[in-house]
């Protein structure tokens, strides 16, 4: 087994190479020059040249690239010629906020997908299988930036139960209650839609294992339902339902987005977005590097968790 | 006693075609589908809707009245109310469905084309030319999807074609592992085999053999992905990366409507509902597609 995550984890080099060759190339195809850029139309050709030569500009591609990749495996991502800070001071607090929302939408994504999905499975073919399995067909489509709007709509505008923008009060006691009354509507907006694939597929899951003999014997033994739901199906169905899990990050992360924008959740995603829209490649090429790096991780931590907990997946 | 011996000739009816017969059983198991049937009729009135829209929508989706503003659903002569420039709803949704379907479709499509070739190319060639196919493709596996079209739409700039050449960009990877792995299915068949020893050129095998053969998962597969290319389109218009305000767009409706969310909720949440209609009606489509082709799906 550790050999097998070893080898996992050297397979990762290449793809990290491309990632960061992807990433500075994405740069560097940007329209315009970046020397003129920063020093506008009045400069001359002599400013924009010693520039251009500062900034390393004048190098050969593949230089240009080991410089950029060196400085940014030190963690220096650049400066962000919009907000003048240091691309990494940017985005590390806001990298924290999106892992709160994003751990948080994960859990109630599992936790509500399970318990649907095994609930659907053990009424199969019934009303509650039928309601549960329509509800997320129709939940799994819902754009999470409209979820997001029809719940401020319910809660924060109808009910006032629930604050609809920001991440602690500006007037208020602040504190993890604050914080947690802030995330529940983000926290289910971007849980939504892969909570209700997560329920489909531990359906699935689970149904194929109530149709094998052991679970017969186990019935005929006289266990109780629950018994058998919980100490013989659910024992073997959830490998899958990890693995499902884990694959579902990359959509709750860009779920995670909208659900950023919708409730100003001063995170990763909606800091690209205003990036992207003020043009400040620094800054989203910073953002991509972030997610790309912490999406792979968290798929190596997925696949080595699976392999400890399912002996059926690892390499005989 | 003589005995007569009759001759029968027994007349065999030519065999039919095999493709529209194909055609007809593939037909009859979509149909008898349900939910497939609902699909089709609801994509049918929304892109029929969007493409007659001159003749049938009530008003101008440009035209704004202010003295009508933030008019409820059910107002007389706007029937789902008006938006926050006074424009009639129900007129924008009509409109809207243009650019929101055209930018759920047309990525996909896109995408499926390059992936054919590129799928192909790796699934049949083998070798280093799948080596570098596949791991050049195994890098954007490291980016959430949306997000990666975000980041494209970062480097190239706003705007609904910038959008919709991101979103191609990201589903090559997916649809070209689908089009590799049926190829590499259908590669070590026998009438592959046959053909080749037959002298087949490759052009031959690839656009006579394999492509008939590959295309039928990559058509499921595309249709499941256009309705979460409708929702991702409608939601890059609504961060304000895609389709631009005033032109009117699911996604850039319930971005307008945010701004009077507080005022008049109905602007942001109809369309949504749309959108949402819309993508269902696509997966059902899809779901009957993949039934009637691929028979081991059938229930």
């Amino acid at each position: 087994m550790i050999v097998y995550a070893l080898q996992r984890l050297l397979g990762l080099v290449p793809v990290l190479f491309g990632i960061s060759v992807v990433i500075f190339l994405t740069m560097k195809l940007i329209p315009g020059d970046v020397a003129r850029a920063l020093l506008g139309p009045m400069a001359t050709d002599q400013t924009l040249a010693q520039l251009r030569h500062a900034l390393g500009l004048d190098e050969a591609i593949h230089v240009q690239y080991v410089k950029w990749l060196w400085r940014a495996l030190h963690g220096d991502l650049g400066l962000s010629p919009i907000v003048h800070k240091p691309v990494v001071e940017l985005l590390l607090p806001k990298f924290g906020n999106t892992l709160i929302l994003a751990g948080a939408s994960f859990f109630l994504a599992v936790v509500g997908g399970v318990t649907v999905g095994v609930l659907a499975a053990s009424r199969q073919q019934t009303a509650v299988d039928r309601a549960a399995m329509g509800a997320s067909l129709v939940v799994g489509n819902m754009p999470p930036f409209w979820l997001g709007l029809v719940l401020i709509v319910f809660f924060a505008i109808n009910l006032r139960w629930l604050p609809s923008l920001g991440m602690y009060s500006a007037r208020g006691p602040g504190g993890i209650g604050d914080l947690l009354a802030h995330l529940i509507m983000p926290a289910i907006a971007t849980a939504a839609a892969p909570g209700a694939i997560i329920a489909r597929m531990t359906r699935a899951s689970v149904l194929e294992i109530l149709g094998q003999d052991y679970i017969k014997v186990a019935r005929s033994k006289g266990l109780s339902e629950r018994a058998v739901l919980g100490l013989h199906a659910l024992r073997v169905a959830w490998p899958p339902i990890l693995t499902i899990s884990g694959l579902q990050l990359g959509y709750l992360l860009g779920g995670a987005v909208f659900t950023e924008e919708v409730f100003g959740w001063p995170g990763l995603g909606r800091q690209l977005v205003s990036s992207v829209i003020a043009r400040d490649v620094q800054v989203v090429q910073g953002a991509a590097l972030f997610i790309a790096l912490s999406f792979v991780m968290v798929n190596l931590v997925v696949d080595l968790l699976n392999l400890y907990l399912d002996p059926r997946s690892r390499p005989a | 006693m003589a005995t007569t011996t009759a001759l029968v000739v027994k007349t065999v009816a030519p065999r039919p075609r095999r493709v529209p017969r194909a055609l007809g059983q593939f037909a009859r198991v979509f149909f008898r589908d349900r939910q497939a049937v609902v699909g089709l009729v609801i994509i049918a009135i929304t892109g029929g809707a969007a493409l007659a829209a001159p003749l049938i929508s009530p008003w101008d989706p440009l035209t704004s009245a202010a003295v009508e503003r933030l008019s409820p659903i059910g107002t007389p002569g706007h029937l789902l109310g008006t938006d926050e420039q006074g424009r009639d709803i129900l007129s924008r949704l009509i409109w809207g469905g243009r650019a929101s379907l055209l930018a759920g479709i047309l990525p996909t499509v896109a995408a499926g084309v390059v992936a054919l070739f590129l799928g192909l190319l790796a699934g049949y060639l083998g070798g280093a030319t799948d080596h570098v196919i596949m791991r050049a493709l195994d890098v954007f596996f490291a980016f959430p999807l949306v997000l990666l079209a975000i980041a494209i739409v970062g480097v190239i700039g706003p705007g609904m074609n910038n959008q919709m050449f991101a979103l191609a960009v990201v589903l090559v990877p997916y649809s070209t592992r689908v089009v590799r792995t049926a190829t590499l299915s259908v590669k070590p068949l026998e009438f592959v085999e046959a053909a080749r020893a037959l002298g087949a050129s490759r052009g031959r095998l690839i656009g006579r053999h394999l492509l008939p053969n590959v295309l039928p998962p990559l058509l499921v597969y595309t249709s499941t992905l256009v309705g979460m290319m409708i929702v991702a389109s409608a939601g890059l218009s609504f961060l304000g990366l895609g389709v631009q305000p005033p032109t009117p767009d699911w996604g850039v409706m319930v971005g307008n409507g945010r701004l009077v969310l507080y005022r008049a909720a109905h602007v942001a949440t109809i369309p949504g509902i749309v959108i949402v209609v819309a993508a269902l009606a696509f997966n059902f489509v899809g779901d009957g597609l993949r039934e009637a082709l691929d028979p081991r799906a059938r229930r």
